[in-house]
């Protein structure tokens, strides 16, 4: 049945507005909400309108030309990414869309750095002789954060436009409202709440005694976590001082006051005994590592995770066999044109066989589809399928392992 | 305190590091498009703070800035706002969007339809 114009339900960005605030959020003006209302609904219009113009192009020039020219298939994304990159309309979609990309940062800075002297104070607040934030100034920024600017944010995570600032971790968070069109809700937390959601069912009752979030950023997907586990110590690290500062002063505002941001780097965990903690974790971080930080990250948290207990990660889609060259080739996208460079080789990675070279059991290993968790009044669910702004889908891949659970099974047997 | 010499706007552009790809062949057009697309951002945030005007005078008759500032729509008035922006962006992406439907097509040059109508 076919609706009049008047009684649709366009698909719209929820606006700026729902946003909600805490204790170092900084204060939008009235134009300031109007641009990242701007580029929440151009962002689901490059996705869900234009996107699909890239799979036609490639199915009817692009591929037709490379069989023509070769004498066969694509073997692999890369040689589909370089015929591609020739495509007038793909080129055209992906500078609008890395134009998107670059308002989103420069307007998230323009707005944080205005203020910037309030948001350090209220930060100062919430940080000054606390013991739950622990800076250390020794910790090199590793390379795969200092190569260039990951998602073309300028400073990256670790960058200051005044000493001790938290600028970094105020213009991320704002803006991911903007690249994902509101679909990871209020707080931009729809990751940390569907891992609540999702052990709950999964271990209804279970209490973690001490839980490591590694890669934590501003703390989005550890915050929820803490509040549903209030009994739990949780130890959130990073490498970056001024987005612990944000992530710290942000947990702190909304309650959080049971994890400790400690500046760390997860391939050396040596400060942390055997066995120390009961969940260890990471939410969108591994594809910011490196070829050889990662398995030694996985190998790092195998070992300080106790028996029984649980290693969950999330991340895009890995690049199966199964999965068809192109839908590799548009996923990886951001690689190039975001400023993601481990991002093609993470997700050709076979996760579960980095998790068994650290240690675990292959039968010990699970895999599950995570959905953001939103207040669905407001924030749109997360699109896959044809609409999916791949990359920022707020659906993830989980990559999990509870440690030794067989012998703990046959143990209380 | 910032120091004197923190000058936001400028800081707020800085470049992120990373060679930036080019998408055209003419690398003016890269800056061309950036320019634009800057504008086409902004015409919406005029007309969203028109629309804040509008709805603002219709409720309470005079306003003044701060009325502006602190403007929170409604759910019905978001969804309009939202809908109104949708509609300015079909309207200026027509150009990148009837290529997706040009791809749908593939459609014969209008010269090829030309000598076919003068000979039926």
């Amino acid at each position: 049945m076919s609706t009049t114009p008047t009684e649709q339900k366009l698909d719209v960005a929820p606006p700026y507005n729902a946003v909600a605030r805490h204790g170092v959020s900084p204060e939008p003006s009235h134009d300031e909400i109007a641009r990242f209302d701007f580029l929440a609904n151009f962002n689901k219009f490059l996705s869900g309108a234009l996107g699909p113009g890239n799979k036609l192009a490639y199915d009817r020039r692009v591929l037709p030309a490379f069989l023509k020219e070769h004498g066969r298939e694509p073997q692999d994304r890369f040689e589909i990414r370089r015929a591609m990159n020739k495509d007038p309309f793909h080129k055209f979609w992906s500078a609008l869309k890395r134009n998107s990309m670059e308002m989103r940062q420069q307007n998230g800075r323009s707005m944080v750095l205005r203020q910037i002297d309030e948001l350090n104070a209220r930060a100062r607040q919430f940080n000054e002789g606390r013991d739950t934030l622990e800076l250390n100034p020794e910790i090199d920024v590793p390379r795969y954060q200092s190569a260039v600017d990951i998602h073309c944010m300028p400073g990256s995570y670790h960058g200051e436009e005044l000493p001790g600032d938290v600028s970094a971790g105020a213009n991320y968070d704002c803006g991911i409202f903007a690249t994902t069109a509101g679909g990871l809700g209020a707080l931009s937390d729809g990751g940390g709440q569907a891992l609540v959601e999702w052990i709950k069912k999964e271990r209804p009752g279970w209490e973690p005694r001490r839980v490591l979030d590694i890669g934590t950023t501003v703390g989005h997907n550890i915050v929820p976590l803490a509040l549903a586990f209030p009994n739990t110590e949780f130890i959130a690290i990073d490498t970056a001082a001024p987005i612990l500062r944000y992530a710290h002063a942000r947990a702190q505002s909304l309650g959080a006051t049971n994890i400790t941001f400690i500046q760390a780097n997860a391939e050396d965990l040596s400060r942390w005994d055997d066995g120390t903690f009961d969940w260890v974790q990471t939410t969108m971080f591994l594809h910011e590592t490196s070829g050889k930080a990662l398995p030694r990250i996985i190998a790092e948290g195998y070992r300080v995770l106790a028996d029984g207990g649980l290693m969950f990660h999330l991340e895009q889609p890995e690049y199966s066999d199964a999965m068809p060259l192109y839908e590799q080739f548009i996923r990886d996208w951001d690689a190039f044109n975001n400023n993601e460079p481990f991002w093609s080789s993470m997700h050709a990675l076979d996760m579960k066989t980095v998790m068994v070279e650290a240690g675990f059991d292959r039968a010990e290993l699970f895999e599950s589809g995570v959905r953001a968790v939103v207040d669905t009044d407001i924030f749109p669910e997360a699109a896959t399928g044809d609409d999916e702004d791949h990359g920022r889908a707020a659906y993830w891949h989980a990559y999990g392992a509870w440690k030794n659970s067989d012998q703990m099974q046959h143990a209380a047997e | 305190m910032a120091e004197e010499n923190f000058d936001w706007m400028a800081a707020a552009n800085k470049k992120a590091k990373g060679k930036r790809p080019e998408y055209f062949d003419d690398p003016e057009d890269e800056r061309m498009l950036s320019i634009l697309m800057a504008v086409v951002g902004e015409v919406s945030v005029l007309r969203e703070r028109m629309d804040t005007v509008e709805r603002l005078l219709e409720a309470k008759g005079s306003i003044n800035r701060a009325d502006i500032e602190s403007y929170t729509p409604d759910k019905q008035a978001a969804y309009e706002r939202g809908a109104m922006i949708r509609e300015y962006i079909y309207r200026v992406m027509r150009g990148p969007h009837q290529m997706v439907q040009e791809l749908e097509q593939s459609e014969p040059p209008v010269e090829e339809v030309s000598r076919e109508l003068k000979e039926i």
